[in-house]
């Protein structure tokens, strides 16, 4: 099987291309990369005026199964991704049960081979049940495949438990994410402490309660030599805080999600729940220094946190609502719109954060274009605009903070290991 | 013939959530509807048909008798038929979700929920989820519009005017739907607030709603038309060091030493129920100042305004249908 995309504008940064290129994909690989080549494909996608780029990796996404297949499957998920130019997903392990043994990793490996659209890689819990109480079997874990360990979702707040966690973690050469929340700090808070708080009359969530986390565990880093990631960087002081601690040569990476480089604390006025999201969508000067953060390269990777929360979990009293937005369908044009199109990065900028970054992170070989690579590979058409409407969500829960809102560039077709899986005759 | 000129309604809202969302003409309605309906109040007959024949269910997951009451007094005087829901608690995981209580109420053909809910949002959600009017009787620490207008209401029937009065606000402004209620209404209308708590009480961004902040009783009180004073509760579960009521007292209460140290001859409010030597003293409460009995009575004309022009829009809503 022959399948050549003709006259797209191919970003890879990893092999330097940033021009028009034709691809050749035979059987599940790369095989050419080439200006004008010729043979006779079964499949010839015209890519004339589009971007043609590596598969996304979006190392930050809840799938929810075991447990919560009411928010989501493996496969309901997968395909949401597949509609969104992701190929690759890192799952999180807050499942039910978590993801924290040999047991429960086995079980979660049979759905999706059974079951998923796209690859999906394990992470695996720092504590038995996400509890902090007990470390899990880390070599065990590694052993069985899982590419990173985090109790996302919580933070681990015993301190010295967190430190022998970093220290088996780079013992085993294990990459620890981590969800940096300060329980106490942050109060029982709902919404950003300030504007959002004062005005709604809810309960605030510091910048502290985040940045003072991150402190801590970069702290550990250091101590340990662990590689460590930051989940959903939100605010201002979290940027400084790893700015210089990569200065300082911590084995520190970072991420940060759509909704905090495109909302503020502002689009909470209305108590509208698909913006109550953990960490809150903070202040406008917190979207810029995320935006910065993005540009000079210390927030590394841009991932959606897909939340996905049923409408009886939503549509109830802010407070009581569950935390989060979906975001799989909606990450590369929310990228696209508020990063490339406002010229704050290049399109291999935001492949970077968006493909080759996460995937060298997780330590795989994705997130590029390179001849013999599988050919996880979208065609992206930049300059289309649509609006986001609650109908048309693939995912099986709707709660997204991206609804109503009108973004630019959109997936075209989703080419997974050299097969089409949306978009384009795929279906 | 002249040209038909369409009038703009006078009154678009299909619920009253908040003084945050009003215009100061919307306000100025309200409050002009209440001096007619505060006239009926001392008649002898003291009911009119305005709200005939429909039906307004007063829903309150908080106890809050006085509230309550003066809505079904107001709902009463305007010849409404009052139905009285109580729950005392509204968790998530038992019992009916507020929207489908509401999606009830509204199955049951009323016209018009009030509602009183200690999240803050409840009744913005409400509002969203029903096609009747939705009536903000306080939502945890958001607004409690109907106390922020009667509160102004009163303030203009003691001055004749709102704009260009100095207008204090001391006690826990931070947890206070009352507080933010009269900042958005008497902003609007150009006074100026000032906002006096110890600093654990100030909520963090308040001057972005347009208010002075201090920390000094004197101050506050000092170049003041009025002071309204806000009921403490000293039970919160706040970890943080909350004051402690002698304290307190001694610190921010209003009495009468203080009040012979200000300018101006000050107008003493409270939205009620005072807690007589904990931020006001009996002194000041029952003294010539005090216009809390006054508050209570204009309660009841501000809500029937609110629920006479409320009830318009419904109407003209479906006029509005039934000819197209
Ligand atoms: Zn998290
Ligand atoms: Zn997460």
């Amino acid at each position: 099987m022959k399948l050549l995309i003709k006259n797209g504008t191919v970003i890879d940064p990893v092999n330097k291309i940033e021009s028009a290129m034709d691809i050749l994909v035979e059987d599940n690989k790369i095989s050419n990369v080439a200006k004008g080549i010729k043979i006779d494909a079964d499949t010839i996608i015209d890519a004339t005026d589009m971007i043609v780029m590596p598969g996304i990796v979006d190392m930050h996404v809840h799938l929810r199964e075991p447990g919560r297949e009411d928010k989501e499957t493996i496969a309901s998920g997968t395909m949401a991704a597949a509609k969104g130019g992701v190929t690759t997903v890192l799952a999180m392990p807050n499942t039910t049960p978590a993801i924290d043994s040999k047991k429960n990793i086995q079980a979660v490996k049979e759905i999706i081979k059974s079951s998923a659209y796209i690859d999906v890689l394990i992470s695996g819990a720092i504590t038995k049940g996400r509890l902090g109480k007990e470390l899990c079997d880390i070599a065990e874990m590694k052993k069985e495949g899982v590419l990173a360990i985090t109790d996302d979702g919580a933070s681990v707040d015993d301190e010295k438990l967190m430190l022998t966690a970093f220290s088996m973690a780079k013992k085993d050469k294990m990459l620890v994410i981590c969800h940096c929340e300060d329980k106490d700090l942050a109060s029982q808070g709902v919404v950003n402490l300030g504007f959002a708080s004062t005005r709604l009359g809810l309960r605030g969530i510091s910048n502290e309660s985040e940045y003072k986390r991150i402190e801590r565990d970069i702290k550990l880093a250091k101590k340990t030599g662990a590689s460590i990631h930051i989940a959903h960087l939100s605010c201002r002081e979290s940027v400084d805080i790893i700015r210089k601690a990569k200065k300082n040569g911590v084995n520190v990476t970072a991420e940060t999600a759509p909704h905090y480089f495109t909302l503020n604390e502002e689009a909470v006025l209305d108590y509208n729940t698909n913006m109550k999201i953990n960490p809150p969508l903070r202040s406008k000067e917190d979207v810029e220094a995320i935006k910065q953060g993005l540009k000079d390269g210390t927030i590394d990777v841009i991932a959606s946190d897909h939340a996905p929360h049923t409408e009886n979990e939503k549509e109830i009293e802010f407070e009581y609502a569950e935390s989060g937005t979906i975001g799989l369908e909606t990450g590369l044009s929310a990228g696209i719109t508020a990063l490339v199109d406002t010229g704050l990065l290049t399109w291999s900028e935001l492949v970077r954060k968006m493909c080759s970054n996460p995937a060298k992170i997780l330590g795989i070989d994705k997130g590029a274009l390179g001849v013999g690579q599988e050919a996880d590979i979208i065609i992206v058409s930049p300059g289309k605009e649509w609006v986001v409407k609650k109908k048309n969500f693939i995912s099986r829960s709707r709660n997204s903070a991206f609804i109503d809102m009108k973004l630019k560039g959109a997936v075209d077709c989703t080419i997974y290991k050299g097969k089409i899986i949306y978009g384009n005759g795929a279906k | 013939m002249p040209k038909q000129t369409k009038k703009k309604p006078k009154w678009i809202h299909k619920d009253l959530l908040g003084l945050e969302y009003l215009s100061n003409e919307d306000i100025i309605l309200l409050l002009d509807t209440a001096d007619s309906f505060r006239e009926i109040l001392d008649r002898t007959i003291k009911k009119v048909p305005a709200l005939r024949g429909k039906t307004v269910v007063n829903l309150f997951y908080e106890p809050s008798t006085r509230t309550r009451v003066s809505f079904e007094i107001a709902a009463k005087r305007l010849s409404a038929d009052v139905i009285n829901i109580a729950t005392e608690t509204s968790s998530v995981k038992k019992g009916e979700t507020l929207n489908d209580t509401g999606r009830n109420i509204e199955a049951l053909k009323a016209d018009i929920i009030i509602v009183r809910h200690n999240c803050s949002g409840a009744a913005t959600m409400l509002a969203r989820n029903v096609n009747i009017s939705v009536v903000n009787a306080g939502d945890g620490w958001h607004e409690h519009p109907t106390q922020g207008l009667l509160d102004i209401f009163t303030l203009r029937k003691k001055f004749g005017h709102i704009e260009g009065l100095n207008v204090s606000i001391v006690g826990d402004i931070a947890h206070s739907r009352v507080a933010r209620s009269n900042i958005w209404g008497l902003t609007k209308l150009g006074a100026k607030v000032t906002v006096c708590a110890p600093d654990i009480l100030i909520p963090p961004g308040i001057e972005q709603m347009g208010v002075s902040v201090t920390n000094d009783i004197d101050e506050a009180l000092y170049d003041a038309d009025a002071v309204n004073v806000l009921r403490m509760q000293f039970e919160r579960d706040e970890k943080a060091a909350f004051p402690k009521q002698l304290e307190y007292f001694k610190k921010f209460g209003i009495t009468e030493e203080r009040l012979k140290k200000t300018r101006k001859n000050i107008i003493v409010m409270h939205p009620g129920p005072i807690n007589r030597g904990i931020e006001i003293s009996s002194k000041v409460a029952d003294g010539a100042n005090s216009v809390i009995l006054e508050q209570v009575t204009n309660g009841i004309a501000v809500r029937m305004a609110v629920l006479f022009w409320l009830s318009q829009a419904m109407d003209k809503g479906n006029k509005h249908e039934a000819s197209d």
